[in-house]
């Protein structure tokens, strides 16, 4: 990769970045190799010192174990009182999160950043106490030991032999501000622990002997002296970057991480994210769904999810591709990328399997052209770490009884055809019924039936009968092969069905979520949106939804809930407003706040939080595997582009209706300003000629002036309607009031009350004798007719003929009014509806509304109006009236 | 008509529209067009009363006995329609009501109060003085109590009491429904009858709101009584209020 450009991407996470710490309060960690180095005690130290600067310093939690020399220097800082929990017979003390918060210290000191919290508390993990503590501006100082990074712990594991569980993610030693190294030589951390000032605790003393030995005591030295370096070194290079951009921007590799469902994935991430470290590299990880992935079991998909969770907490950029071969997709994703290396695991494939199948290794060195392709071996991991939250499901006691009772059924049949059949063939009623059992139930109940058949078969049909001893010891190879048969099919029975039913379920979930985004996308306003997003989501996930969304005041509050309302109290409302503040799953079933009814899923849009989703399930296991949280979080993260692009929409709406509103008010005043003034000063004119020389006047002057008052005066009558009409009809003030009526009555009002301004036009009018009643508001229509006759009246030569017809078509009705005047010009035919637009000649009378009102009555109406130039000169303007679906009752005829 | 020969020679034949000197009581708040209405109808000899407000106008019809009443919907102190009704307590003197266009449901509430007509402004003299005549003869006829047989407009005549319909001295042959419509429009020759009106009489209270009877019927009267059916010279169409029949 040769790229050296800044990645503008890069800049405006920086940029990011440095916004949020200036709010954000400042984290110092205070590193070890191991416990007993003086960790603690250094971070008092500190503490003391800002205390004597003045600096509001307070002690959150800190353990002593009763060492006099750290109680020493606990003196004179200010303490908070620990939280007491009741476990089981004991009690514990707890860092007091809300005590901290509320305290608001400059300064806190929060020991052992590793620490799991009692049950019942808010998080699950002190470190995310510390978070949110550093959300709220508090700086926080704590203390860590090496063991406890999240990338290093199998490292730790394996040259110490103790697997450590309490670890954090490399995330939160990247969020440090500061990392103080605290260092001690192994030999006189030694001579410390042999003095007893070494605090541990009694039950685990072999344990931790081990531990201390010094050789493991160098390595961890090690390790935490190269950890602190690598950052220092970030820190250099990002200092470097800050002060002189353009020389010292970092060429930054890529690095492209491919996993697969295996328990080893784990491991290859945290190699990768070593190798990505000391590279300074961005890294990737990837896993490419190819469609096997449909057919792996529920453990192997979730492992992907939790392989993935463990990336992103590493600080990766986690992706899933998919795609019909995994060396083809990762690739073109590396070059999409400018991926530089990719990391792969060994093959696992046995060596017969590879050179049948090949290995996805061998594609992707084969293809991988100016890509470096890293293999990473990686060795199996103690034992895969289940999630605390996963209860073992309760046996399924009917099952039981199906497999039992099969085995009856089948011992039954064996024993009617016993006299006719060989024994061979009594086995493959058994295995029958095995499989039928296998197609029904699941493992357990098929093992018994398996066993069970075994069993009986001895019993009653090998001799001796009635007896489960065997006469012939050829028997046994016989029940032995029947035992294993039975259960391989069994189990691949129980296999192939349990695969199906995933797939089955995945792609019922897949279908909702397509179903969900297509109608998302065609909903327009945010509670149509909810409704269905909720009702979608409910087909996937039974139970209780509901979505909570933010008022004015930022507060969020339920604003739609699917099927009934969820059991809604201030504490639920609470944890909800915690997700919708911190963007974070909190809730039911997750390691935040899990005393919470219902859980709780942040709906992030891509400007930040929108609301908040809420699902208390009906089943409450189905929301414990990573799998189905992931899905929920696919739903939720649908729902909240699809809330933002609501809530843009609306906006964007606004401002439109206000720019538009703006324009006509403009074009309002431009309109009223000329149009109305013009009769005005006519009519002013006109009227004080009269008054001041009226007698000077001959008689015909005075006519003259008169008609032409009453003339403007008529006008002016017609604008102020015109223009008192479009408002109505916009603000929607105008009450439509349809009656079925014939067309002529309307055409002859409409006549009658142009008569004078028709006077010497001839007007043909051509309605068929059978034109259906139409169902139209008579005086919008008439007023439509009028606005139009009086257009084409304005546009045509004197004289010249006026056309109206219609004709019946369809269910509607078409009118058209057609003169010989010069037609439009080109693109005028749709702009002569637009308000205050006047085409032709500049001095035509009138303020560009009549034809607007036309178009807007139609519309009303539900039908269309539009014009075009007539064949042979002229403009012809045409516009439907539906007929709609009923038809009026007809008049009974007489006579 | 044949009433208004009857009547002495008007001092100003021909050019003054009214053919009686009537007492009018005109109660309308705007004193602009008070101002002109008063010219036209002095000049016109009437005896003219006016009033700013309902309550006003109510007392002045009272004390005056006026022959009509032109009343403006729009009162500062009170419902022109309650004006209206309250004056239908007493009297039936005709009234003219002023109204403002587009507001065709005062209109029809008003006609259904008893107005016997409208007229929308702005509005030209010549209009006013037309609706004031036509009810005016309707009023005197009223006081009669005398059926007018004959009634003829242009080329059409029709004779109630031999129920026939004549046009360009053809006769016409309407059906039942056809005659009674075109024999109400007949009987108030001159005046607007809103649809509701019209329906109850042609077809009995219970159709009042089936207006499209009453315009498919129209459409049928129009196509045997109007030569150009499209444009009617007779049998006129008031949108949204009702339907009208010229009297001249």
């Amino acid at each position: 990769m040769t790229e050296h450009r800044p990645d503008p991407e890069a800049l405006l996470a920086r940029a990011k970045e440095e916004e949020a710490r200036k709010s954000r309060g400042r984290l110092k960690l205070f590193f070890g190799a191991a416990a007993g180095v003086g960790k603690t005690y250094a971070m008092l130290e500190a503490a003391r010192v800002l205390r004597a600067d003045g600096t509001d310093v307070v002690v959150g939690c800190i353990e002593t174990h009763g060492r006099a020399e750290t109680e020493a220097l606990l003196d004179g800082l200010e303490v908070l009182p620990p939280r007491i929990v009741a476990y089981r017979s004991t009690t514990l003390k707890e860092f007091d999160l809300d005590a901290a918060l509320a305290r608001l210290p400059a300064v806190i000191l929060v020991d052992e950043l590793a620490h799991t919290n009692a049950a019942g508390s808010r998080h699950a993990k002190r470190w995310q106490d510390v978070l949110e503590l550093l959300d709220a501006g508090i700086t926080v100082y704590t203390t860590l030991n090496v063991q406890h990074v999240e990338s290093l712990n199998d490292v730790v594991a394996k040259i110490t032999g103790v697997i450590v569980r309490e670890t954090i993610p490399d995330s939160v030693l990247e969020r440090a501000d500061e990392i103080e190294l605290v260092d001690l030589p192994p030999d006189e951390l030694l001579r410390r622990l042999e003095e007893g000032k070494v605090y541990l605790p009694q039950q685990a003393q072999e344990a931790i002997r081990n531990f201390f030995r010094k050789g493991n005591l160098i390595a961890l030295r090690e390790l935490a002296l190269r950890r602190t370096a690598e950052r220092v070194d970030a820190q250099m290079q990002a200092y470097m970057r800050d002060h002189a951009v353009v020389k010292t921007w970092p060429v930054t590799e890529r690095i492209l991480v491919c996993v697969s469902p295996s328990p080893l994935a784990a491991q290859l991430v945290r190699a990768s994210r070593r190798l990505a470290t000391r590279l300074g590299a961005e890294w990737i990880v990837a896993y490419v769904e190819t469609p096997a992935h449909a057919r792996l079991p529920q453990a192997a998909r979730d492992r992907v999810v939790q392989t993935l969770r463990l990336a992103e907490q590493l600080g990766a950029e986690t992706v899933t591709l998919s795609g019909p071969t995994m060396s083809e997709e990762i690739l073109a994703y590396a070059r999409a990328r400018n991926v530089s290396k990719v990391v792969v695991g060994k093959p696992g494939r046995s060596l017969w399997r590879r050179i049948v199948l090949g290995s996805i290794v061998d594609a992707l060195v084969r293809e991988s052209g100016e890509i470096d392709i890293y293999v990473v071996s990686g060795e199996r991991e103690a034992e895969p770490v289940k999630p605390a939250w996963v209860r073992p499901r309760p046996p399924d006691w009917p099952a039981y009884g199906l497999a039992l009772g099969v085995v009856g059924l089948c011992t039954a049949i064996a024993w009617v055809t016993f006299p006719h059949v060989g024994l061979s063939n009594l086995i493959m009623v058994y295995l029958l019924g095995v499989v039928g059992v296998a197609t029904r139930a699941g493992r357990g109940p098929t093992a018994l039936a398996s066993v069970v058949s075994v069993a009986a078969f001895d019993f009653f049909f090998v001799p001796p009968y009635l007896s489960f001893a065997v006469s012939d010891t050829e028997h046994l190879i016989t029940f032995a092969v029947m035992l294993i048969v039975a259960l391989v099919i069994s189990g691949l029975t129980v296999r192939i069905r349990a695969q199906a039913d995933s797939a089955r379920q995945r792609e019922r979930r897949i279908a909702a979520l397509y179903a969900m985004s297509r109608e998302l996308a065609t909903t327009r306003d945010v509670d149509g949106l909810l409704e269905t997003a909720l009702r979608h989501l409910s087909e996937v996930f039974p139970g209780q939804l509901a979505v909570f969304l933010p008022d004015d005041a930022g507060r969020v509050a339920v604003r739609r809930t699917h099927p009934s309302q969820l059991p809604m109290d201030a504490s639920e409302l609470a944890v909800a407003h915690w997700v919708y503040e911190h963007r974070q799953v909190a809730g039911l079933g997750t390691a935040t706040l899990p005393g919470a009814r219902a859980l709780y899923l942040p709906l992030v849009g891509s400007r930040g939080a929108v609301g908040v989703l809420g699902m208390t399930p009906a089943e409450p296991r189905s929301l414990e595997s990573p799998e189905q949280l992931h899905q929920a979080e696919t739903f939720a993260n649908q729902m909240a582009l699809a809330i933002e692009r609501a809530r843009l929409g609306e906006q964007a709406q606004r401002a439109e209706v206000r720019a538009e509103a703006e324009r006509l008010r403009n074009s309002l005043l431009s309109s009223v300003s000329h149009d109305l003034r013009t009769p005005l000063a006519t009519i002013t004119g006109a009227s004080s000629s009269l008054l001041e020389s009226g007698e000077l006047l001959g008689e015909a002057t005075r006519q003259e002036l008169l008609q032409s008052i009453h003339r403007e005066a008529e006008r002016l009558d017609r604008l102020v309607n015109n223009l008192l009409d479009m408002t109505r009809l916009e603000a929607g003030g105008v009450t439509v009031h349809k009656e079925w009526q014939p067309l002529e009555g309307v055409v002859g009002a409409a006549l009658k009350r142009l008569e004078s301004r028709l006077r010497d036009r001839p007007v043909r009018i051509d309605l068929p004798v059978d034109l259906p009643l139409v169902p139209i508001d008579a005086v919008l229509v008439e007023q439509v007719l009028i606005n139009v006759l009086d257009n084409a009246v304005k546009y045509s030569p004197e004289g010249s003929p006026i056309d109206i017809s219609a004709a019946a078509a369809g269910r509607a009705v078409t009118v058209e009014i057609a003169d010989r005047g010069p037609g439009f010009a080109a693109g005028d035919e749709e702009r002569v509806f637009e308000k205050f637009y006047r085409g032709g000649a500049a001095g035509a009378p009138g303020v560009g509304l009549g034809l607007a009102i036309c178009r807007a009555v139609i519309d009303v109406h539900g039908g269309k109006m539009w014009a075009e130039n007539r064949p042979g000169g002229g403009a012809v303007f045409r516009f439907t009236l539906p007929l709609g679906e009923s038809s009026p009752d007809i008049p009974p005829t007489d006579g | 008509m044949a009433e208004a020969a009857r009547q002495p020679a008007p001092v100003v034949p021909d050019a003054s529209a009214l053919s009686r000197k009537p007492t009018v009581v005109l109660i309308e708040d705007e004193p602009e067009i008070r101002r002109f209405l008063r010219a036209t109808l002095l000049a016109e000899g009437c005896r003219l009363f006016e009033a700013a407000t309902g309550e006003e106008g109510l007392r002045e019809a009272e004390v005056r006995q006026p022959d009509i009443v032109v009343l403006d919907l729009g009162l500062p102190d009170m419902d022109g329609l309650d004006v209206i009704r309250r004056l239908r307590q007493w009297t039936g003197v005709p009234i003219v009501v002023l109204s403002a266009r587009g507001q065709e449901h005062d209109k029809i509430a008003a006609l259904d109060a008893g107005a016997d007509d409208y007229v929308s402004k702005p509005f030209g003299v010549g209009e006013l003085l037309a609706r004031i005549r036509v009810s005016l003869r309707h009023a005197e006829r009223t006081v009669r109590e005398v059926g007018e047989p004959a009634f003829g407009v242009g080329e059409l005549q029709v004779n109630l009491s031999q129920r026939r319909v004549v046009v360009a001295g053809n006769e016409v042959h309407l059906t039942p429904i056809e005659y009674r419509l075109l024999a109400t429009l007949v009987k108030h020759a001159g005046k607007v009858l809103t649809h509701g009106q019209l329906l109850r009489e042609v077809w009995g209270p219970p159709y009042a709101e089936r207006a499209h009877y009453l315009h498919v019927y129209m459409a049928q009267l129009r196509r045997k009584v109007e030569s150009d059916p499209a444009r009617p010279r007779y049998l006129l169409t008031e949108p949204g209020v009702g339907y009208r029949l010229a009297a001249e």
